[in-house]
C-alpha cells in the first residue's frame, strides 16, 4: 500500500519484517518507510504490533532470549536486523522513551551524562553546557536548572517524562522512537510533550506509537494502522484520518470498532 | 437475616478483631522476653561489663573480650560474606534466565540457607579447626560468613528482582552495556534493600552460638584471630548454665546486650529502607 504513497526523504525503510515471540508470529511481513525529520505515529488496537514493530527498530526483544526477528529494517540503507551491526552504536543513532517515565536512580544531571559519556569524552565544563543544551530542547531547563543535583526520581511524573526525552536526545541520535510516551500523563503534561515532539522533528526523525488517535491526528505527519500484526494502511495523516482506503481503517477511526 | 451492608460489618470487624488478637499474641511473648531480659540483665549492666575481661568464678569482671571477639568475628564475616553474596545475587537476577547454572546455584543456595547452622559449625571444624590444630577466631569468622552468604545471595536476588524492567531497558535503549546497565542503574536502584538484607545478615549472625562452638570457643582473655576467641554467645551460654551467680548476672547482661543490638540493627534497616523507598 505505502507504494502508493510518495514518502519524502526515507529514513527507515522496513522491508518483509516478521516478528516471533517464541512460535507466536507477532507482525506479519511488514513493509514500511519512515520519512526523516517528520513525526510517524502507529496506531492500533491494543495487542496489535505497533510497539513490538517499534521495538525492533532498536532491537530492544534481544534483551530476550526467546524473541526474534526476520527481515530487514534500513537506516539509510544500512541493515539494522544484521547480526554484524553493533547494537551499541545502533542504540546511540535510534533512542527511545518508555510509556512509563524511567529516570535512572541518579541526580537529574547524571541522569542526561549517564548516555553521554557513553560515547563521548566530554570536560566538565563542555559536558555542563551539553546538559544544559539538551534540558532546553526538552523544555525542561526553566524548571529544573536550580536543582540539577537533586533526584530525578522527585520530579513529578510529566517532567520525569521529559527528562527521559532530554536524556534520549542528550546523544543526539537520528531517530527517537516514542512508545505511548504519554499514556501514564495528565493532559497539561501530554499537551507539553506534545508540542516538544512538534519541535524535535526539526533535528529528529519521531516515530510514536499512541493510543489516543486524537493524538496520532493532532502531531503526525504520517500514519500507519495496524491490526493483529499487519500493517492495514499507511499515508499521509490527513488521508488516513479524513479519506481512508481501507475499511477497517475506517472502521477503527470513526470507532466502529475497536 | 440482617442485611447485605451489616453482614459485612460484622465480618469486617469479627477479621479485624481476630487479626488484631494474633498480633498481640505475638507481640506479647516479644514483651515478656525484652522485660525478662530487662529486669534480669539491666542491673548487672555495670560499667565494668565493658572494661573488664570474663572472670574466673568467684571474682567480678566484665565481658569485654566477648564483645571485642563478637564484633571482630561478626565484623569480618561479614565483610568476606557480603561481596561474595552481593555478586552471585547480581548473577542470579541479571544473568540467571537461560542455562541450568542459576537454577542449580539458587536450590543449593537455598539450601544453605536453611542448612541448621551446627551443621556449618562442624564442617568448619572438620576443613579449618581440625587441620591448624586448635580454636581460633578465623574458624568463627569462616563459619559466620558461610551463614551470611546465603542470605545476602537471597536479598541481593529478590530486591534486584524488584528493580522494573524498564529502567533496564531504559538503559539498554541508550547503548548502555549491561555492565553498566547493572552497576549504575539496578544495584543503584535496589542499593537500600541490599543494604537492608545486609544489616539483617549481621543481626542473623550476631546471635549464632553452634557455630562458633565448634569454631572460636571462648577465651578468658583478650586473643588475636589466630588463638580460640571469646564471644557473647558462647560466653552467655556457659555462664548462664553455670551454678555462680556472678556468671549467670553477666550471662543476662550479656543476653540484653546483644538482644537490644539485634533489635537496634533491625529498626535501623526498616528506617533506612522505608527512607529509600519512599524517596522515589
Amino acid at each position: 500500500m505505502h507504494a502508493e504513497t510518495v514518502i519524502p526523504n526515507p529514513k527507515l525503510i522496513v522491508k518483509d519484517l516478521n516478528f516471533y515471540y517464541g512460535k507466536d508470529r507477532a507482525l506479519k511481513d511488514i513493509n514500511l518507510t519512515i520519512p526523516e525529520k517528520m513525526v510517524t505515529a502507529f496506531i492500533g488496537p491494543s495487542g496489535c504490533g505497533k510497539s513490538t514493530l517499534l521495538r525492533a527498530f532498536n532491537r530492544m526483544y534481544q534483551l530476550y532470549p526467546k524473541q526474534s526477528a526476520t527481515g530487514e529494517v534500513l537506516l539509510d540503507g544500512q541493515n539494522l536486523l544484521d547480526k554484524k551491526q553493533d547494537l551499541n552504536m545502533l542504540r546511540a543513532k535510534i533512542g527511545m522513551v518508555f510509556q512509563k517515565p524511567t529516570p535512572f536512580p541518579m541526580s537529574i544531571y547524571d541522569n542526561i551524562a549517564f548516555g553521554v559519556k557513553l560515547y563521548e569524552r566530554l570536560s566538565r565544563n563542555e559536558m555542563d553546557e551539553r546538559v544544559e543544551w539538551t534540558l532546553k530542547k526538552a523544555a525542561l531547563w526553566n524548571e529544573v536548572k536550580d536543582k540539577l543535583k537533586q533526584s530525578g526520581t522527585g520530579l513529578s511524573g510529566g517532567q520525569q517524562q521529559r527528562l527521559c526525552i532530554a536524556r534520549a536526545i542528550a546523544v543526539k541520535p537520528q531517530v527517537l522512537l516514542l512508545d505511548e510516551p504519554t499514556s501514564a500523563l495528565d493532559p497539561i503534561s501530554t499537551a507539553n510533550i506534545e508540542k516538544l515532539i512538534d519541535e524535535l522533528k526539526q533535528d529528529f526523525t519521531i516515530v510514536i506509537v499512541t493510543h489516543n488517535m486524537q493524538q496520532a491526528a493532532r502531531i503526525s505527519d504520517f500514519t500507519a494502522y495496524m491490526y493483529l500484526g499487519e500493517l492495514i494502511e499507511f499515508g499521509d495523516t490527513s488521508t488516513v484520518f479524513t479519506n481512508p482506503k481501507r475499511k477497517e481503517t475506517e472502521d477503527y477511526i470513526t470507532g466502529r470498532f475497536g | 437475616m440482617f442485611d447485605l451492608y451489616t453482614r459485612r460489618r460484622i465480618i469486617n470487624l469479627a477479621s479485624l478483631s481476630i487479626s488484631v488478637l494474633t498480633m498481640a499474641f505475638g507481640l506479647f511473648w516479644l514483651g515478656w522476653i525484652l522485660w525478662t531480659l530487662l529486669a534480669n540483665g539491666l542491673p548487672h549492666l555495670h560499667l565494668s561489663v565493658f572494661s573488664q575481661t570474663t572472670p574466673p568464678p568467684g571474682s567480678t569482671g566484665g565481658l569485654i573480650n566477648a564483645i571485642f571477639g563478637s564484633v571482630m568475628m561478626t565484623g569480618l564475616g561479614v565483610l568476606i560474606g557480603t561481596p561474595i553474596g552481593i555478586l552471585a545475587g547480581t548473577y542470579l537476577a541479571e544473568f540467571g534466565q537461560r542455562g541450568w547454572l542459576a537454577p542449580l546455584t539458587r536450590f543449593i543456595n537455598d539450601v544453605l540457607l536453611s542448612a541448621p547452622s551446627i551443621v556449618i559449625g562442624m564442617f568448619v571444624y572438620e576443613v579449618y579447626v581440625v587441620k591448624v590444630g586448635h580454636f581460633a577466631g578465623w574458624g568463627g569468622t569462616l563459619a559466620l560468613a558461610i551463614i551470611v552468604i546465603p542470605v545476602v545471595i537471597r536479598t541481593t536476588e529478590n530486591m534486584l528482582r524488584l528493580v522494573p524492567n524498564s529502567l533496564r531497558e531504559a538503559a539498554a535503549a541508550l547503548g548502555a552495556p549491561q555492565w553498566k546497565i547493572i552497576n549504575f542503574v539496578t544495584l543503584r536502584a535496589a542499593r537500600a534493600g541490599i543494604l537492608t538484607g545486609v544489616l539483617l545478615a549481621v543481626a542473623r549472625v550476631s546471635g549464632e552460638t553452634a557455630p562458633l562452638l565448634f569454631t572460636a570457643l571462648n577465651n578468658q582473655f583478650y586473643s588475636n584471630m589466630n588463638q580460640p576467641m571469646a564471644n557473647l554467645p558462647v560466653v552467655i551460654f556457659q555462664f548462664a548454665m553455670s551454678p555462680y551467680d556472678d556468671w549467670q548476672n553477666l550471662a543476662w547482661a550479656g543476653a540484653l546486650l546483644i538482644t537490644a543490638s539485634v533489635l537496634t540493627l533491625n529498626i535501623l534497616a526498616r528506617v533506612l529502607f522505608r527512607q529509600q523507598t519512599t524517596h522515589h
